[in-house]
């Protein structure tokens, strides 16, 4: 039975546009009242995005009572990630063309970014054909910032090969993926938690409710805009009858 | 068997439909809804299981947790590196020496550190008792839960040994925190070999003791043998790991597949059971106790000497980026996933809790059997409720 996510959209989160331009001038940050994160690592060739024109319309502030934090100190570039263009990424491209966005290595590790239209036909075929059969992790990172502001990411085993290899694919805050239940039957459980904590919606998901909170339970903690200190003050005073668990 | 409707209507098979809810399926004739937990004793915490039942026998379950969610993911990222490490004590508390140092191990990959030599194979021997702990913790009170009532006090008694011995190194025995990013706080303390080998020597004959308690019991036999079978291309799809999966036949095992810390220098083998039922997994986990013994004989027989830190800075800053790191906790893998972007803080962690994933394994494995047989299925999975819920 899955939700309605837009009945369950956190009472915290302001309607208004994000600021989507990465590249802006300090002009256009977004104001203080947003919870200041640390600019995102950037990968090479920034997902095939276009540079965006600066949004108009600054963010609605949080909610109050989040300490507005300072900005992150500048920081030097970050090292370029070394670019993989093994096989396997070959044999990737091979099939899916534009489907297969970037591919780096990161600490010895594969990654793949996969475009989001492609994104079940590829976990086939990365099950099926390149015999990565374990799901062993499936999870989500929250880039607020971004024009895209979710990773999904998993993380695969194969036995046969005893490699590792990690698949991303980008995800904005109104979209929705598919689920890949039906690939890794692991995914189940995993997704349901990856909506429990970030709200994104897996099409398809044979049962997508939330899974480690409780089902009234409004917002999305491991969201960027969800400040460490904020809670479901409603449902805890109903449910737990005291004031509040801070 | 009765036929089932659900809500809308249509014709399901309870017995092979993932899907189906319990709370709003229509009941055939025969059959009820019983709830299991929080509070029930056997659940080893607060799982609650949900189960639908045709006269005794399980048609549907599902399981309910989050009872002990305490946002331990959020936590992180308001932590520094350091500050965070205690907290992966508190997942798997009857293990929390293997969380620690696949957390430790995570952040020097992420900085591109390592530890000296001999900071690795004190985390070796460390991590290999706390898995014999972890084991006895599960021997002692699965064996309670089927109704054997003896072995609970021989397991705590040798986990004992292992608790003192982990006292005396850093003065606590379950939370312990007894390693840093890096290498280690404490350097080993003088008799940590001499008791190292005392335990594991006593320890082959105290296996022994206990296979005589259960392996060729009747009772436990009936109890076991064919109880919560699931085959090895389903583990593989589930995700299982650990000896969930290696019962089933699956020869994988992280320390040899991807050595850490100093196993690549140790000979030990991976038990695998044909069955996958529960006296499989129960055999596997006795077999596994026994070679982590024979890894910490041989581990002590030559630890290096040199430093027991690596050179790192009292400030961590890992350069921008992500790793995954995962070990072969008791209980199957422990991954850490650690996003960070370059500031003291890991912007995000993931942590990939076996027991998680291994419970959802639980419907497949109940389905067909009797409620009684539910106890031993939790059981054979050897959950911990604050690695679940973390």
């Amino acid at each position: 039975m899955p939700n309605e996510p837009d009945d369950k959209q956190p009472p915290v989160n302001a309607p208004g546009d994000k600021p989507v331009n990465e590249a802006s001038p300090a002009a256009q940050k977004p104001p203080a009242a947003t919870p200041a994160v640390a600019a995102p690592p950037k990968p090479p060739a920034a997902a095939g995005a276009p540079p965006v024109p600066p949004a108009t319309k600054p963010a609605a502030p949080a909610a109050a009572g989040a300490p507005p934090k300072p900005p992150a100190p500048p920081k030097e570039a970050p090292p370029k990630p070394e670019p993989l263009d093994n096989d396997l990424v070959k044999r990737y491209k091979n099939c899916f063309g534009e489907g297969i966005r970037e591919a780096w290595i990161d600490r010895k590790q594969s990654i793949l970014v996969v475009d989001a239209a492609q994104y079940e036909e590829i976990a086939r075929y990365t099950r099926d054909v390149e015999q990565f059969n374990l799901l062993a992790d499936l999870t989500a990172v929250d880039w607020p910032r971004r024009e895209k502001r979710f990773d999904v990411v998993l993380n695969l085993y194969s036995f046969a090969k005893n490699e590792r290899l990690r698949i991303k694919v980008h995800v904005g805050e109104k979209e929705q993926i598919s689920s890949v239940a039906g690939v890794w039957s692991t995914a189940n459980w995993l997704e349901r938690e990856v909506w429990d904590m970030f709200g994104i919606v897996f099409a398809g998901h044979p049962n997508l409710t939330r899974i480690l909170l409780p089902d009234e339970w409004q917002g999305f903690p491991l969201r960027k805009d969800y400040d460490i200190l904020t809670q479901d003050i409603a449902w805890i005073r109903e449910n737990l009858g005291i004031e509040s668990g801070q | 068997m009765a036929d089932f409707l659900d809500t809308e209507g249509r014709e399901i098979d309870p017995v092979t439909d993932h899907s189906v809810d319990v709370e709003t399926t229509v009941l055939g004739a025969d059959e009820i809804i019983i709830n299991m937990g929080p509070q029930h004793p056997s659940t080893h915490g607060v799982l609650r299981v949900k189960l639908k039942l045709d006269g005794e026998k399980v048609v549907g379950s599902e399981c309910i947790i989050g009872y002990l969610h305490r946002g331990v993911e959020k936590i992180a990222e308001h932590r520094t590196y350091q500050q965070f490490a205690p907290y992966v004590d508190r997942m798997d508390y009857v293990a929390a020496v293997s969380n620690g140092l696949g957390y430790c191990e995570a952040v020097e990959k992420l900085m591109g550190v390592e530890a000296p030599p001999r900071a690795r194979v004190i985390r070796t021997i460390l991590t290999e008792l706390q898995r014999i702990a972890s084991h006895l913790v599960w021997l002692g009170t699965h064996a309670l839960d089927i109704g054997a009532l003896t072995p609970v006090f021989y397991c705590f008694r040798e986990r004992e040994e292992i608790l003192k011995i982990f006292e005396k190194y850093c003065g606590a025995r379950l939370t312990t925190h007894a390693f840093r990013i890096g290498g280690l706080q404490y350097e080993a303390y003088d008799e940590l070999e001499a008791d190292t080998e005392r335990f594991c020597k006593d320890f082959e004959t105290k296996v022994d003791e206990y296979e005589t308690l259960l392996t060729e019991n009747r009772i436990w036999i009936g109890r076991t043998k064919g109880i919560g079978v699931i085959s090895a291309a389903d583990a593989i799809a589930i995700g299982a790991t650990g000896p969930v999966i290696r019962a089933s036949g699956v020869e994988w095992d992280i320390r040899k597949a991807a050595p850490y810390a100093a196993y690549d220098q140790y000979k030990f083998d991976i038990p695998t059971g044909k069955n996958g039922d529960t006296y499989d997994r129960y055999l596997v986990r006795m077999e596994e106790m026994r070679q982590s013994s024979r890894i910490c004989l041989q581990a002590i027989q030559n630890i290096p000497t040199g430093p027991i830190m690596a050179r790192i800075g009292k400030v961590l800053k890992p350069p921008p980026g992500e790793v995954y790191h995962a070990i072969e906790a008791p209980k199957g893998e422990l991954g850490y996933y650690i996003v960070s972007d370059g500031t003291t803080q890991p912007y995000r962690i993931r942590i990939r809790p076996p027991s998680f994933v291994n419970l959802q394994a639980f419907d497949t494995m109940v389905k067909g059997h009797l409620v009684a047989d539910v106890v031993a299925i939790i059981g054979t999975l050897d959950i911990v409720l604050g690695e679940v819920d973390r």
